[in-house]
């Protein structure tokens, strides 16, 4: 009990270090912040004149959602690339913690920012599409829900995309955008599955995204309560379960192989 | 901890016949032709660098040990692997009795190291850098505070200027503080790194003296690597020297001077001592 509680006190330091750093950086921040409303608005606005009120909704939603998403993924991933630049990652990784308490602290700092940062996105789209969104109708606490247990599954593929940093920085950035525009060309964020090729179809099945945006675009456009999206949600939740320990195993994997081939050492 | 036997005794650090190899794509200069240079995109000829090769070494509670050698010798793969950020080939290794590969998490609660680089986030304040190390060992903020500003106090740090960005202090303040960092957290086993390199002569005074001062007041166990022959003299209880990732010398410093022919009928030097040993100077890269 003793542990659990010295490490979450412990999980702590990562959340306050990065919220640190987002304050220090506070004008890149604003950068990326503009660049999530204008591409959220472009691709709202592509529907407005051409489509109803829920169709402007549709593609918002996926913008929104994909956008928290992969910031969250991102977030867990660059937790470990930043450490790699600045050369402190050594320190963190001689620090006597769990390395669960470290990715740990990571994935709270991610659910945390990309709620944050989806949030304030979410509260300007009705100053620019005024009557063309129409959230009267929308499910609140079915869409809470429904993102609270998908970022499960999102915490999980980021500590897998993790490890790619940990052994290059340069190439590991590259490599978590190569899995992140996988998913957003599988799993349905701007158009229905069924438009993918056939052979196509039965991954978007396995991608978490999938489900999660099917989800939260029924509660938000016709008002469907848990209950009613609760065998996505089961399979999101089991989704979830199955990829953090494997997200786990497989940067215990990465972690195993810097330190007996010596890629800890600082770059950049 | 663990408790002491007669027949074994219980070292602060045993190293023992401990080797690390890494394997490097081999660079030629010459251009091969083209044949050859596809072969080698499906088959990178790979050589063998020896970064540790057989070592051992056993340092008492309140020793200062010291590593001598060139760049490239092995000094810093030896700390990193003191420090569990590397996993030895073969050998072994044990920190107060505890194992670094099998019993990390018990070794790292007992230990921290400087490295020459300082390491920290720029754009962070070193109070913000301190107290994020500081938490990672389960101390509080307030606490990590009050005791970064003794430490740094001690060496001679403005503690008014711990709120600035890290990127804003010089070389010698940025070390100053990542010693602060490597003792805020009171470790028994302390690595330092070439803790003094590229600092000027007046920080570089006061790391030393603060070193010598740590030695006085706790019986930690310390390892200093360095290129500085007169720090080494000054701190070292015990030095070896390191070359091609083997030691080939160990004793004091008397011990190593008295192996040493006299130059011209003048005493030798540690240095003296170092470029028989080795054949090069110091700063030399291997």
């Amino acid at each position: 009990m003793l542990n659990l509680v010295r490490e979450t006190v412990v999980s702590y330091a990562f959340i306050e270090r990065n919220f640190n750093l987002v304050k220090r950086y506070l004008s890149w921040e604003i950068l990326f912040f503009s660049y999530s409303i204008v591409n959220a608005l472009t691709i709202g606005l592509i529907m407005v004149g051409r489509g109803s009120s829920e169709d402007v909704l549709y593609l918002v939603i996926g913008a929104l959602i994909w956008g928290f998403l992969s910031v969250m993924m991102r977030e867990v991933s660059d937790a470990i690339t930043w450490e790699r630049w600045e050369g402190t990652i050594e320190y963190t990784f001689m620090a006597p913690i769990y390395r669960i308490t470290h990715l740990v602290g990571s994935c709270l700092f991610a659910i945390l920012y990309g709620l944050l940062r989806t949030g304030l996105v979410l509260a300007i789209m009705p100053l620019f599409f005024g009557e063309h969104i129409d959230l009267g109708s929308a499910n609140w606490l079915t869409m809470a829900v429904t993102v609270l247990i998908s970022s499960l599954s999102f915490i999980g593929i980021g500590l897998m995309a993790a490890i790619f940093p940990l052994l290059s920085p340069e190439k590991g950035q590259a490599a978590t955008g190569i899995i992140q525009s996988f998913l957003l060309l599988v799993s349905g964020i701007y158009y229905e599955i069924d438009v993918l090729p056939e052979w196509v179809q039965p991954i978007s099945k396995i991608s978490p995204a999938t489900y999660t945006l099917k989800s939260i675009r029924e509660a938000m456009l016709h008002n469907a309560s848990i209950e009613s999206q609760m065998s996505n949600l089961l399979l999101l939740f089991i989704i979830g379960v199955l990829l953090i320990p494997f997200g786990f195993w497989v940067f215990h994997l990465g972690e195993k192989y810097a330190k007996r081939v010596g890629r800890l050492k600082r770059s950049g | 901890m663990k408790e002491q036997n007669v027949e074994n005794p219980i070292y602060g650090l045993a190293v023992r016949e401990v080797t690390k190899h890494f394997h490097r794509t081999k660079r030629t200069n010459n251009k091969p032709p083209l044949h050859q240079k596809i072969r080698q995109i499906f088959k990178r000829e790979k050589e063998v660098i020896r970064a540790v090769d057989d070592i051992s070494l056993e340092v008492n509670i309140g020793e200062i040990y010291g590593i001598l050698g060139a760049n490239g010798s092995g000094k810093s793969t030896l700390i990193r692997l003191i420090s569990t950020l590397l996993i030895p080939d073969a050998g072994s290794i044990s920190v107060f009795g505890d194992d670094v590969v099998t019993d990390s998490l018990k070794v790292r609660r007992v230990m921290n190291r400087v490295s020459v680089e300082a390491s920290f986030f720029k754009r962070l304040s070193s109070a913000e850098n301190l107290i994020y190390a500081a938490r990672l060992y389960g101390i509080s903020a307030p606490e990590a505070e009050r005791k970064s500003k003794q430490i740094l106090e001690r060496l001679g740090f403005d503690p008014n200027r711990m709120n600035e960005e890290m990127e804003h202090l010089s070389r010698g303040m940025q070390q100053k503080v990542a010693i602060a960092r490597a003792l805020l957290t009171t470790p028994m086993l302390l690595l330092l790194d070439e803790p003094t390199t590229g600092l000027d002569p007046k920080s570089k005074r006061d790391v030393q003296a603060f070193i010598e001062e740590i030695r006085q007041e706790r019986n930690a166990v310390i390892v200093l690597t360095t290129h500085d022959m007169a720090e080494a003299e000054r701190l070292c209880d015990k030095i070896a020297i390191i070359d091609g990732g083997r030691f080939i010398a160990e004793g004091t410093v008397e011990e190593l001077i008295a192996s040493t022919p006299s130059q011209n009928g003048a005493p030798a030097t540690l240095e003296d001592v170092f470029i028989a040993l080795t054949g090069k100077e110091i700063g030399e890269e291997e």
